[in-house]
């Protein structure tokens, strides 16, 4: 009776998701493996019932992979969006830290008050977040008026459509995702030990890095993870921040997809995008069971 | 050493700063007369007036607004029992599978989720439209509310269900007459989570969408795409002003809760 109801209880979730998240992937892996066609659906061959099985097979092959491989413009777009997420990660790190930092240390009625503050943009809209940055960074936009004003520069500073624009973005983007892992860890931390470290004659700074910042480790880890994984494949900011130099997987897919109508290829860019994240969530979700445990 | 000392004042200033004047700059262009963006021509409410009477806007909001309570309903459900199967159930057969269905989709690109369901729709032959945009919103949205639920049923007193159950209450009537009020904070803030997430989602559902299904998101991107206007700051205002308020009745209604316990 008992098995019974719990199988009632876990099933629907774990058909929804096995359906809907699991399944999808065997099949953008089986349309990688295909040809593009000028059909409806743009690939072939379809799978056409269990009878044709064997010329199912027989017609899959690997030539997405080998143009994935041989055109150089794919490779330079993993490594790009490898070299802008892991930048913007240690931009939000720096920027994070000393945030959490001051949250943690805040008296401790504003420290609710001031997660939400952190969090509350997190909320909005993310497209809004990043819209507001197209009007922020665009030549003659808000920031050059008030630079130019200030006689800080005399030109515009033509910031939008360049790799700096979307790191500024994900910083932006990603900050709460950094902030509330190292809030937690430095929030927990045992301040007596920081204290023991200054009676035994380490100064602040010494401290600071032999005491504080391997207490909160576990939180340094869960925030870069947070930040670093899912900007590797983001879309919709290299998309509107970006310019013809900024080349992102996340933004090759979507070109592949939506206006070449290569859909085999872009299965395949996707494919290849999840081998590379593999690696970063397989240690992110060690890193996760550590912190929960201790 | 632990005293809150300037240089900490300066770092959350510095912070919250970055985090809201670019909202801030949003905020009051929308109130601009001026038709230029960056030119101040006085306060006015125009904008606003022309944002209410964009018929095509307000029917992407009214779509993106179904999707999003169908979604946060739907997704709620789901996550709630998967939230009990992972914390009550102890080990079971595809445990481990459930636990990294729940947790893979949250960092996983949002473009690989959207064209893999999309590949699916296609291959099972589904039309596009109101539908296929609810099924990928609730995917996605499940694995939120399960961690929010999730999380409250770690640290829930069992001994209040045990008396019920001891009390001679079915299981059913237990989880409804005990388990659910008490874990409703987290299943409300479940299903805002779900809502919000959907309401705002553009890339999932440009693949999960057909013709003649354009969320607010997808209407609003097109619009950006062509420069920034003081229609889409408007636009930007009113749903900063609605989530803004969503997160203040939530954290009081959690306070509240804090309070109670």
């Amino acid at each position: 009776m008992t098995a019974l109801r719990r199988a009632l209880v876990a099933a629907p979730p774990m058909l929804w998701l096995g359906l809907f998240f699991l399944l999808p992937f065997l099949i953008v892996l089986k349309i990688s493996l295909s040809h593009a066609a000028l059909a409806i659906p743009p690939y072939a061959p379809h799978w056409s019932g269990l009878d044709s099985w064997r010329e199912f097979l027989a017609a899959l092959g690997v030539e997405n992979y080998r143009t994935l491989a041989e055109d150089g413009l794919y490779l330079t777009a993993y490594l790009s969006s490898l070299r802008l997420a892991a930048t913007a990660t240690a931009l939000t790190l720096l920027i994070g830290f000393p945030l959490a930092y001051a949250i943690a240390r805040a008296p401790r009625g504003w420290r609710p008050l001031l997660v939400v503050a952190v969090v509350l943009p997190f909320w909005t809209s993310f497209l809004i977040r990043v819209y507001a940055w197209i009007a922020i960074l665009r030549p003659e936009g808000v920031l050059d008026s008030i630079l130019m004003a200030l006689d800080v520069t005399s030109a515009p500073l033509n910031l939008l459509n360049t790799q700096t624009a979307v790191l500024i973005g994900m910083v932006y983007s990603y900050l709460p995702f950094m902030v509330l892992p190292l809030y937690a860890s430095l929030e927990r931390l045992d301040r007596t030990l920081v204290e023991a470290a200054q009676d035994l004659g380490a100064s602040a700074w010494r401290a600071f890095w032999t005491v504080t910042v391997p207490l909160a480790k576990p939180g340094i880890w869960a925030g870069v993870f947070l930040v670093l994984i899912p900007s590797i494949g983001e879309f919709v900011i290299p998309d509107l921040l970006g310019g013809s130099d900024t080349l992102m997987v996340g933004k090759v897919l979507w070109t592949e997809f939506f206006s070449n109508r290569d859909w085999p290829l872009a299965s395949a860019v996707a494919v290849v995008m999840l081998v590379i994240l593999v690696g970063p969530i397989l240690i992110f979700q060690r890193v996760a069971r550590m912190e929960r445990a201790r | 050493m632990s005293r809150f000392r300037a240089p900490h004042l300066i770092a959350l200033v510095v912070g919250l700063a970055f985090l809201y004047a670019p909202m801030l700059v949003l905020i009051v262009y929308s109130f601009n007369a001026s038709k230029l963006v960056t030119v101040w021509g006085g306060f006015s409410t125009r904008w606003y007036a022309t944002l209410f009477a964009n018929e095509a806007l307000r029917e992407a909001a009214f779509l993106s607004l179904r999707i999003a309570f169908v979604t946060a309903t739907l997704a709620t459900i789901l996550g709630a029992m998967a939230a009990l199967a992972l914390t009550r159930f102890g080990r079971f057969p595809g445990r481990t599978l459930l636990g990294g269905m729940i947790a893979a989709p949250m960092v996983m690109p949002e473009v690989i989720i959207g064209l893999s369901l999309l590949l699916l729709f296609v291959g099972m032959n589904i039309e596009r439209g109101f539908w296929t945009i609810v099924v990928a919103h609730v995917t996605l949205a499940t694995c939120f509310a399960t961690v929010v639920i999730q999380s409250r049923l770690v640290t829930f007193d069992r001994s209040l269900e045990e008396a019920a159950q001891d009390l001679g209450a079915p299981p059913l009537r237990v989880f409804f007459t005990v388990t659910l009020p008490l874990i409703m904070p987290a299943v409300a803030a479940g299903w805002m989570l779900a809502f919000a997430l959907s309401l705002d989602d553009l890339v999932v559902a440009s693949f999960a969408s057909g013709p003649g299904a354009t969320t607010l998101p997808m209407r609003l991107y097109s619009a950006i795409r062509l420069g920034v206007t003081p229609e889409i700051n408007a636009a930007s205002t009113l749903l900063i002003a609605l989530v803004a308020a969503l997160v203040v009745v939530a954290s009081l209604a959690v306070k509240r809760d804090a309070a109670a316990r």
